[in-house]
């Protein structure tokens, strides 16, 4: 007979935890739909504290050091809150070949972060990602999800300040 | 069901599906072009047709039609004909809809400079771009729309499966997959067959289907845009491999950096299942099958195939010394047969027509055709399928169009990190499995990026090496510390305060790294500083010469 395990109580009564949980529900709880839990964290609420790993950690019936140790090895997850907007520079290859390296330098001195780093008004995230798939477009880059392709510094800059002022 | 039912039924979606159409206007939705502006030209598209009341023309919405630096890209056919019956314009805008709509209805009803305008942006039938591919896996990309289960079906979708399931034995499927000669499309060229049948000899019991679409490599958008453009396809070729080896679960690892993908292939499994093509007692036989999405998270080692099984696990996504292989011990220690997108791609065209058909394509070792991602410097970025054996002369200076803004050729590098760069006076060479690995490169998924004589061959090595060095999950020491150790020296080469000693020394590491690293990726990460240095041994030379010792 296996014993029925309780499930936790949702850390407080933001309804985005009720996503979560419905997410973990749908993959019956299993240890193996860890990843799917965390994207689902990620997703509702844009990075992943303690209390969340926590949360997914008991509802799992792992360790939290196990969540913890999957949720630093993948580069998709973050730990640390993001800005308002993110502007994801692509460094493929392609992209790297047709300056992708100017793109990074002009929004980091615009905006006085480094690559991972958010201005310190949360306005704004300035990511790099290794490939998104729009070599064809190359340099390319995501600005709140939407790719702009065929780019120089002064285009991404432009668009930057448009979606930023917002 | 069986071959004539499902015959019948293709018939019937046929005609519901193009009931009264003669002539479609199809818009390419896939990232790229949705990128360049797609969306605005398939509404105005939508809003011209309804104006001009015109019930014989659609605008449908499709996937990659290859030219992917010329998007948003337009096509002009009749219904669900193939590609190279259509006609092409590029760089489509919303303005240029009533034009469009005009030329599909053979309509007068538009202002001649508007029609003058779009004239000017019609591709010639003759392109070479488009004349020297032969497309096979992406013969639906481009002509069908990737969300409609009807429209895959309608054009001859699933009949292979039907055919596997209803009329062959797994063992008659293994063999003509065998006499395919089909190897492994995510890179390796492992032939496919014998994997195939590796797995179904294991004794009975749990078996899982893997497809791979976890596609890491910089410059790489085959398998994405096939998910993109085709996914039913895919989850075809699955299936078939499932009845084949007996299993009745599969997955698909999918990089969570492709949101579209993802979207449309939720899509198709979940009309699939509800069309009964996937599930339990398909076509009223034995077989099952059932299919699960799993996201990547941004990890390029979990494309080799026990860090891939770790992560569908739900662990840290780091590989295992192999034996044993996953075929005998694979997800959660049961037999598994792991595929690439491509790979799974071909196998229905093999099941209709036979491993014999396909083996009269491409070369003696090599057969069918493959799938490239032209990027980098080369005028006509995008997508294209070519016999195997195509020369790279033909790839890039015919079929992409040369090199542009009046550069000069210097490499093509394939393989992504794995890989390595080919220089000018290979350019004759047939594409193929092994000509490639002669070349001291790898065929790779099928990422081709061309380099022009501004680059520098040492820069290009440290950005590889940075990319293996980040990319390293840590597990054995001579990737981890290794791919840190080459990326010192290549840097100090490139800023020119490196001696002779220190390139000895990054030899020798690549030697070292290749021999004792735990997986493919540290294996294969010495690639690109070897290929650089066995053909622009003086780049590295010339900057020594900096420091004068």
């Amino acid at each position: 007979m296996t014993q029925h395990r309780s499930q936790p109580a949702l850390p407080s009564d933001d309804k985005r935890w009720k996503i979560v949980n419905a997410t973990m529900r749908r993959t019956g709880y299993a240890e193996h739909a860890l990843i799917e839990a965390l994207h689902s964290v990620q997703d509702a609420f844009g990075f992943l504290d303690e209390t969340a790993m926590t949360f997914v950690a008991e509802s799992l019936d792992l360790p939290l050091s196990k969540v913890y140790g999957v949720a630093t090895f993948y580069h998709l997850f973050t730990l640390k809150p993001k800005g308002r907007h993110t502007c994801v520079v692509c460094t493929g290859t392609a992209c790297y070949i047709k300056g992708s390296t100017a793109l990074l330098d002009g929004v980091q001195q615009q905006f006085g972060v480094t690559t991972g780093g958010t201005t310190p008004d949360q306005a704004l995230s300035v990511l790099s990602a290794r490939c998104v798939g729009a070599c064809g477009l190359a340099p390319a880059a995501v600005i709140d999800g939407q790719v702009l392709g065929k780019l120089d510094a002064d285009k991404l800059l432009a668009n930057l300040a448009q979606v930023v002022t917002q | 069901m069986n071959r004539d039912d499902l015959d019948e039924q293709a018939h019937r979606y046929q005609s519901d599906h193009n009931a009264g159409i003669n002539q479609e206007v199809r818009v390419c939705m896939a990232a790229s072009c949705q990128s360049s502006g797609a969306l605005p030209v398939f509404d105005a598209l939508t809003h011209a047709l309804t104006a001009a009341a015109a019930p014989t023309c659609r605008v449908k919405g499709v996937g990659c039609m290859g030219l992917c630096s010329a998007g948003p890209l337009v096509a002009v056919a009749a219904p669900d004909a193939a590609l190279n019956t259509a006609t092409l314009y590029r760089d489509v805008q919303p303005d240029d809809a009533p034009a469009v709509v005009a030329a599909a209805l053979g309509s007068d009803n538009v202002t001649a400079a508007a029609a003058a305008e779009l004239e000017t942006r019609r591709i010639p039938a003759d392109l070479p771009f488009f004349a020297y591919q032969q497309r096979l896996v992406l013969e639906h990309a481009g002509v069908i729309d990737p969300d409609s289960f009807s429209g895959y079906v309608a054009v001859g979708g699933y009949a292979a499966l039907v055919q596997a399931l209803t009329e062959m034995t797994p063992g008659q499927v293994i063999a003509a997959v065998t006499a395919s000669g089909l190897r492994g499309r995510g890179g390796g060229g492992y032939p496919t067959g014998l994997k195939w049948s590796t797995v179904a000899k294991m004794p009975p019991g749990q078996k899982y289907v893997i497809c791979n679409a976890d596609e890491g490599d910089p410059g790489a958008f085959m398998d994405r845009a096939i998910l993109e453009s085709d996914p039913h396809r895919v989850l075809e070729g699955m299936a078939i491999a499932a009845y084949a080896i007996g299993a009745n679960k599969g997955f698909i690892y999918v990089r969570a950096e492709y949101p579209l993908a993802v979207e449309r292939l939720n899509t198709a499994i979940r009309k699939a299942k509800k069309a009964g093509f996937l599930g339990n007692h398909l076509f009223e036989t034995q077989f099952n099958f059932d299919v699960e999405l799993r996201l990547g998270a941004g990890a390029f080692v979990c494309g080799e195939e026990t860090a891939l099984m770790a992560s569908i696990q739900g662990l840290r996504g780091q590989p295992r010394p192999r034996p044993p292989y996953p075929a005998e011990a694979g997800l959660w220690g049961r037999p598994t047969l792991i595929n690439n997108v491509e790979t799974f791609a071909n196998i229905a065209p093999i099941i209709e027509n036979g491993g014999e058909w396909f083996a009269a394509i491409g070369t003696e070792r090599s057969k069918g055709t493959k799938v490239f991602a032209l990027a980098g410097a080369i005028t006509n970025t995008g997508l294209i399928e070519v016999p195997m054996g195509t020369s790279l002369r033909t790839i890039i200076e015919t079929i992409g169009g040369g090199i542009p803004n009046g550069r000069a050729f210097k490499a093509v590098q394939t393989g992504g990190p794995s890989g390595g760069c080919i220089p000018a006076d290979h350019l004759d060479v047939g594409v193929d499995y092994d000509s490639l690995k002669t070349l001291g490169t790898i065929m790779g998924s099928g990422g081709m990026i061309v380099m022009d004589d501004s680059a520098s061959m040492v820069d290009v090595a440290r950005y590889f090496m940075e990319f293996c060095m980040s990319e390293s999950c840590g597990k054995c020491v001579p990737c981890r510390a290794g791919t840190q150790q080459m990326h010192g020296l290549l840097d100090k080469i490139a800023r020119g305060q490196a001696s002779h000693a220190d390139l000895s020394l990054l030899e020798q590491l690549c030697e070292v790294v290749r021999a004792t690293s735990l997986c493919g990726l540290g294996q294969t990460a010495p690639n690109p500083v070897l290929s650089t240095l066995r053909y622009f041994r003086h780049e590295y030379e010339q900057q020594l010469q900096l420091t004068g010792v």
